[in-house]
């Protein structure tokens, strides 16, 4: 199914930002240095509080090695946990120049219990600075918030923000209501006043929603295509509430959702939105607008047409300058960044897509 | 653009849904009685997907004097049917009689519904076809009532809801499907929710923009659950039609899904090809509303290339939905070959009831074109 890609000149050179790469802990222990006492109680005795019916698992088992990348297990712990292999396997292998970290575990995004969630939060933050970011410039931290407590979230935001190797703040878009609610707008407030991107991470059950508007499905390929559904509800929830007319310089960086949906999205947006104007006066602009100027796409999982170059219709509807190359690894799904793309790319257009978007976007120097 | 040619088929109209006055001459004693002695009578039915006085719900030259939307009989012959020199309409009555959680109710209301609407619209009006409602809810009754009706050959299809108590793939309502297939019938999806849940993953969105924006998603969520289900495997026959879904969003389905099946196959190993080829066989999208930019009719002409399939669409007006004005009901940027199979044979191919006597009142000129 790979087909083999021209190697350009500058192959040996090629270096690229990853906008999605999963720090794992190597056991759960990795997390109590950074947890208040009563806390690591707390998890000790009664775990997470989630809003699944499956504990300490998905629901959805995954197709491989949990969802993992059969060849990214070290001597020890999980896929993801071993930096030394992630620089072998992947920084080094491939010429990662940044890559961003979306810690999906144990940060507090799920928690029923705000006061844990907030705890979480905090523990996660601190480890990804000491376990990953100090040892490893290369990469990244997001400020990763329980967003049902938005009041917290964006104290942690303000806190974190003055150190620079925390390039965005991370939450569910699948939170307990849609994420354009005004509950969620402090949370906005801080991250543009701290010019930080929000990075929303396709998560399974955060909110307790079903993934669908007809309940939950069978299968976990059900599930995974729910992520990209899930998506557009963030985009349309985030325009129709107003949120970018009161934030306009916010950026949304949606990750591992797809993007060959947007330009679609954005037309149905538009179509609908100028019949039924008058029920959301406080949108001003079409909305395929905001879509254009406040949301980034990361690229994995990439859709792949049979006909490759469709895919490039679909990007330049939706604009060249939207898109972050990201290889989600150690998932099972990995992007690789000389595969990832079935038809060429120019110059220009691979610039933008393997760095010049993500260092305009978080800053990256 | 205006339709080229008369005799196209028309694959969703929506007539008013009659209320319960007009429905107890329909309905058993039992039921006649419960309805009036409760003033069941009195409330109105309506779903909250469709807010009569909205702009969605209605043109404003399709609505009647007294404002409401256009979908009393002599309104459809004046405003849908004559205009487009239409040969067949199929009628979706959207009543709210699906989304109650009496299971029993509902099903003597489907009942009623269909019958009103053989006598008061298919024995008047014979360029008019039907959907025949069921309580989804209930697949047992749901069976029940196409077995009732499915010997009336005007009824040409099953009526669902894209959003209900669950989604429509999983197996249990199989036994809908199986009925659908042995008559003859297509399984039509209809945008709309019963509310049993948010219409979205993350909750109630605010505004009932958001809500129809929704319902393409919804859309991709049934139809992904077909095609994981192995609904068309076990149901080789079976035409699914997506009716005012949309239909630009399917390019984006058609990668993602055959590029997840990839990966995902060992889970669900009865899919036997890529999921592209299985919607190009069985799936159906009714064209209104068309969610394309309207000045870049291009855009829409490549989007067609990236579904590739001249097959899979079906003409609709979608009257009296407000989805484009005049007469225009094609959009700019079709290609002549689209239009033609759009406007008349993807529809004899997708409703095999609509083909009965289909050489004789034939005046498209195509017939043989006209079964694959």
């Amino acid at each position: 199914m790979n087909i083999p890609v021209r190697e350009t000149r500058s192959a040996q050179k090629f270096s690229f930002v990853d906008g999605d790469i999963h720090p794992a802990f190597r056991a759960p222990s990795d997390l109590y240095p950074f947890l208040p006492a009563r806390w690591r109680d707390h998890l000790l005795t009664f775990g997470e509080h989630l809003r699944q019916g499956l504990s300490g698992q998905l629901a959805y088992p995954r197709m491989m090695a949990s969802g993992m990348r059969a060849d990214a297990f070290p001597e020890q712990g999980p896929p993801g946990s071993d930096l030394e292999m992630m620089r072998k396997q992947h920084l080094d292998a491939n010429g990662v120049e940044y890559g961003m970290l979306v810690a999906l575990s144990r940060g507090g995004m799920e928690e029923r219990n705000l006061d844990f969630a907030a705890a979480l939060s905090q523990a996660v933050n601190d480890w990804q600075i000491e376990a990953w970011v100090k040892p490893e410039p290369r990469l990244r931290a997001g400020i990763v918030v329980p967003q049902e407590d938005a009041a917290f979230a964006a104290s942690e935001i303000e806190r974190r923000a003055p150190d620079r190797r925390f390039v965005q703040a991370i939450f569910s878009p699948r939170a307990s209501d849609p994420v354009g609610h005004r509950r969620y707008w402090s949370i906005y407030e801080a991250a543009e006043r701290h010019n930080l991107p929000v990075g929303l991470h396709s998560a399974g059950f955060s909110g307790g929603h079903p993934s669908t508007g007809s309940g939950w499905p069978t299968y976990y390929m059900q599930e995974h295509y729910a992520f990209s559904t899930a998506m557009q509800s963030v985009v349309t929830s985030m325009i129709f509430e107003g949120v970018f007319e009161r934030f306009p310089k916010l950026k949304i960086v949606l990750i591992e959702g797809g993007f060959s949906w947007a330009p679609a999205l954005g037309w149905r947006m538009d179509k609908h939105w100028e019949r039924m104007r008058a029920e959301t006066p406080h949108v001003k602009r079409p909305p395929s607008e905001y879509l254009r100027q406040n949301f980034w796409f990361t690229t994995q999982p990439i859709e792949e047409p049979q006909k490759p170059a469709h895919l490039a219709d679909i990007i330049g509807w939706l604009g060249w300058d939207r898109l972050i190359f990201s290889s989600d690894y150690p998932h099972w799904d990995f992007d690789h960044p000389r595969h990832a793309f079935k038809f060429a790319l120019t110059d220009k257009q691979k610039a933008m897509v393997f760095r010049d978007n993500a260092k305009a976007v978080y800053g990256l120097q | 653009m205006k339709l080229p040619l008369q005799g196209a088929i028309d694959c969703d109209i929506h007539p008013t849904p009659p209320g319960v006055t007009e429905l107890l001459p329909y309905l058993g004693e039992y039921w006649r009685d419960q309805f009036v002695n409760r003033h069941i009578d009195k409330l109105g039915f309506n779903l909250t997907s469709y807010p009569p006085n909205s702009p969605l719900s209605a043109r404003p030259d399709w609505r009647a004097n007294s404002g409401q939307p256009g979908g009393a009989l002599e309104l459809i012959r004046a405003k849908a049917l004559d205009p487009f020199g239409t040969r067949f309409a199929i009628c979706n009555v959207l009543h709210g009689a699906i989304a109650l959680f009496n299971e029993d109710m509902a099903a003597a209301l489907c009942s009623a519904v269909n019958d009103y609407v053989a006598k008061e619209l298919l024995d008047r009006e014979p360029r008019l076809r039907a959907s025949v409602l069921v309580p989804a809810h209930n697949p047992e009754l749901a069976v029940a009532e196409i077995e009732r009706v499915a010997s009336d050959r005007r009824f040409v299809q099953v009526l669902l809801l894209v959003m209900g108590d669950m989604l429509l793939a999983r197996r249990i309502n199989w036994p809908i499907f199986a009925t659908a297939e042995k008559h003859g019938l297509a399984v039509g999806i209809h945008a709309g929710s019963t509310y049993r849940w948010a219409p979205t993953p993350s909750g109630w969105p605010s505004h009932r923009i958001e809500d129809y924006v929704a319902q393409s998603a919804a859309f991709e969520s049934q139809l992904v659950g077909f095609l994981a289900e192995g609904v068309f495997q076990k149901f080789p026959k079976l035409r699914l039609v997506l009716i005012e879904s949309g239909f630009t969003w399917l390019p984006s389905l058609l990668w993602r899904t055959n590029k997840e099946w990839r990966g995902v196959r060992a889970e669900v190993p009865w899919i036997d090809r890529p999921p592209a080829e299985i919607v190009h066989e069985h799936v159906r999208f009714t064209l209104q509303p068309v969610d394309a930019p309207k000045d870049d009719p291009a855009a829409l002409a490549r989007t067609l290339e990236h579904i590739g399939s001249d097959r899979v669409l079906l003409f609709s007006t979608d009257y009296p939905h407000w989805q484009f004005d005049g007469e225009n009901a094609l959009p700019d940027g079709l290609p002549e070959r689209t239009i033609r199979r759009l406007l008349v044979e993807n529809a004899l191919e997708t409703y095999p009831r609509l083909r009965d006597g289909a050489d004789s009142s034939d005046n498209t000129g195509r017939a043989e074109e006209q079964v694959p």
